[in-house]
């Protein structure tokens, strides 16, 4: 059996029937439950993958927050509040689902807080101009609808159904951000240029979200397994380049890659070595904004102490008011 | 200080359907959690009522008695209509 | 009944400029805080009632631009126009402040809607009251929020009672300015366009001291009272809000975006 071996937290032994039920079912195809009985490594791999997700949307709404008080129009200002709205709503359902596998809130915000959680690097870079909301909506909505796609048949219940949802709500975002750059790439030379220099700074960073080649990917063939990942990093990033590509071409704008190239015989675009030294720079802290984006979150949360503590206080004082006048 | 309250959120979708659990969110009492679930859960017109229920007050089955619970139904069939055949003249029925 | 009131359009123009001018200000401050809220659940909520501001603003602001026989857009209007041209009261310029400052001032001007928009949708002018109808759905379910923020803050920690306190004895001196009266709006009201602002005060006043009072916050005595935003006089922050938001159509005049 594959997970022979496995132990739970208390390094104990854990029983092979029930493993093997437990990998039968996930082989049917049925969905775990937060009650289901699971390997203790399961849950944690799925405590840290999807409090990863989470954070990773938390924090994604600093790059894009950065230009919604200076968004050029009404209509464009109303979107990027929408867009940047519904990134706090999937990191909420996303840690709500992730509580339900026995962590709370707290832990997952302290955890990344004080920097023991990772979260995508791509949040790590700087949104100089205007341009920038156009390359994350097209580039790093659309690298993360080519991950979270396959995620909605995930083997943990609650995962999957938050990412129904949150499928369903991205849809717009890819779009509206292509809609952007069309916008600019189609005005004036300077809008152009503004345009052309997001797809640059974007387009390398973009291709890292999907982590690391296959080859050094540490936690890919036992997920697999486990259908909590379901295409392999390369497989997923092969197919967001070819279906990329010609969405430049169409806009007149240039991939920063002078070895792109479409390959005939293997039916898809071949491309230049990705630096994953960088990669690895930006998670270990090193990204040209790691300090200030975890600093805003810290801000944040800090800021909000008081907020929070005042609404329980609240609430008790209510409580005990009610009880003494029932008394 | 402990954390908010977790609440589950139930939304009907429209009039006529159940209630639905759609997911749970963290509020200091119920009617900011039925404030937050308006603004959290029905951005896009999902729902025209919502049930908030503190998590803690759920009392659930046990998944481990799922087959001793459940599966005495199963072959019970002569609650479903189908266990009935009928002449074909009446159809129907 | 026979007599016939003339709406100078110079007037009407002006009154939706100051609707929308306090809508897009509070909307603008309010998005602020996208990102950055006390906690997630509040962040979108936040965020929901500033889309509806911003949302309220390009309404007006639409209307505003047909008076001009479309020889401005909604958007030239909010981004082409300087400090002195904006016509919102001070209030809803003023900076996000901590959660206790953006909750009371969110209470105030939600307070204020209500009234407003309750009595502009009986306006003689019917697209001005379609979208005072429109409005005070979202304005009731914005003023429900605040009022029961206002209460959990000032009932519960001394921090935060501090805290609100402080943000009544800084802006209540900027209230009175919500229901100034010029000439123009007072042509309006007289030609049953806009409703009377009295009435609104004395509504507003009535509600407003009957919460703070059970929420056991106290009026501040004395401070400097607010005015000017009718005609066009304003806090040093709105330039800088302005600089900000308007930064790229000013940067690239003409641009399409």
């Amino acid at each position: 059996m594959y997970s022979q071996g496995l132990t739970d937290a208390k390094g104990q032994q854990e029983p092979a029937d029930l493993l093997a039920e437990f990998q039968a079912k996930i082989d049917r195809e049925e969905k775990i439950e937060p009650r289901d009985w699971m390997p203790a490594a399961y849950r944690k791999t799925l405590i840290r993958q999807m409090s990863q997700h989470a954070h990773s949307e938390i924090v994604g709404q600093l790059p894009e927050g950065n230009w919604i008080t200076r968004a050029p129009s009404l209509k464009r200002k109303m979107i990027l509040l929408a867009k940047v709205q519904d990134e706090a709503g999937h990191g909420l359902y996303i840690y709500s689902a992730t509580e339900t596998l026995g962590v709370s809130r707290d832990q997952l915000t302290e955890e990344l807080l004080t920097g023991k959680a990772k979260y995508s690097s791509i949040f790590n870079y700087p949104t100089p101009s205007w341009a920038d909301m156009g390359a994350i909506g097209w580039l790093v909505d659309g690298a993360a609808i080519m991950n979270q796609v396959p995620l909605c048949r995930a083997s943990y219940g609650p995962y999957a159904r938050s990412m129904v949802r949150i499928c369903k709500e991205e849809s717009f975002h890819q779009r509206q951000g292509y809609e952007i750059m069309t916008v600019l790439a189609r005005g004036t030379a300077a809008q152009k240029d503004m345009a052309q220099r997001a797809l640059n700074r974007t387009w390398w960073p973009a291709l890292m979200m999907f982590g690391p080649s296959d080859k050094d990917s540490k936690h890919s063939e036992q997920s697999m397994k486990w259908k909590i990942k379901r295409f392999s990093n390369d497989d997923l990033r092969q197919k967001f380049i070819d279906a990329t590509v010609p969405q430049a071409e169409h806009l007149g704008l240039t991939i920063p890659d002078p070895k792109l190239k479409w390959n005939e015989a293997t039916g898809h675009y071949d491309h230049s070595e990705i630096d994953f030294n960088e990669l690895f720079e930006v998670i270990k802290g090193n990204g040209p904004c790691n300090k200030e984006r975890l600093q805003a979150r810290i801000d944040a949360h800090k800021q909000g102490a008081w907020v929070r503590e005042a609404a329980e206080v609240y609430h008790q004082r209510q409580k005990d008011n009610n009880e003494s006048e029932a008394a | 200080m402990s954390e908010l309250k977790l609440y589950e959120v139930f939304i009907r979708a429209k009039s006529g359907l159940n209630h639905r659990h759609v997911g749970s969110l963290h509020a200091s009492d119920a009617e900011m959690a039925l404030l937050n679930a308006r603004d959290v859960y029905t951005r896009r017109k999902e729902g025209v009522s919502i049930w908030v229920v503190e998590a803690d007050k759920i009392t659930a089955s046990n998944p481990k008695q799922e087959h001793e619970w459940f599966d005495p139904a199963e072959d019970k069939v002569y609650r479903h209509p189908t266990f009935y055949p009928l002449d074909k003249e009446v159809e129907n029925m | 009944m026979n007599q016939t009131v003339t709406v100078s359009e110079q007037a009407l123009y002006q009154y939706l400029l100051r609707l929308a001018d306090s809508s897009l200000t509070m909307g603008q401050r309010l998005a602020e805080w996208c990102g950055h809220g006390p906690y997630l659940e509040e962040d979108v909520a936040l965020t929901n009632v500033s889309l509806d501001a911003i949302g309220h603003a390009q309404m007006f602001y639409q209307q505003a631009a047909a008076l001009t026989s479309n020889e401005k857009s909604a958007d030239d209007l909010a981004f082409l126009r300087d400090a002195h041209e904006y016509r919102n009261p001070i209030i809803t310029e003023l900076p996000r402040g901590d959660f206790a400052y953006t909750t009371l001032k969110q209470y105030f001007i939600d307070a204020f809607n209500l009234y407003l928009f309750t009595g502009l949708q009986n306006s003689n002018n019917e697209t001005l009251a379609l979208s005072a109808r429109k409005a005070l759905m979202e304005v009731k379910y914005h003023l429900k929020r605040s009022e029961a923020w206002v209460e959990r803050l000032a009932l519960s920690t001394e921090t935060a009672q501090l805290k609100i306190q402080k943000a009544l004895d800084d802006l209540w001196f900027y209230t009175p300015e919500l229901f100034e009266v010029d000439e123009d709006m007072q042509g309006l009201i007289n030609a049953a366009v806009i409703p009377d602002y009295d009435e609104i005060k004395q509504n507003w006043r009535q509600l407003v001291e009957k919460h703070l009072n059970a929420c056991e916050l106290k009026l501040p005595e004395s401070g400097w009272v607010a005015t000017g935003g009718l005609a066009g006089e304003h806090s040093e922050h709105l330039g800088y809000l302005l600089a900000e938001m308007q930064f790229l159509p000013r940067a690239y005049p003409g641009c399409e975006w």
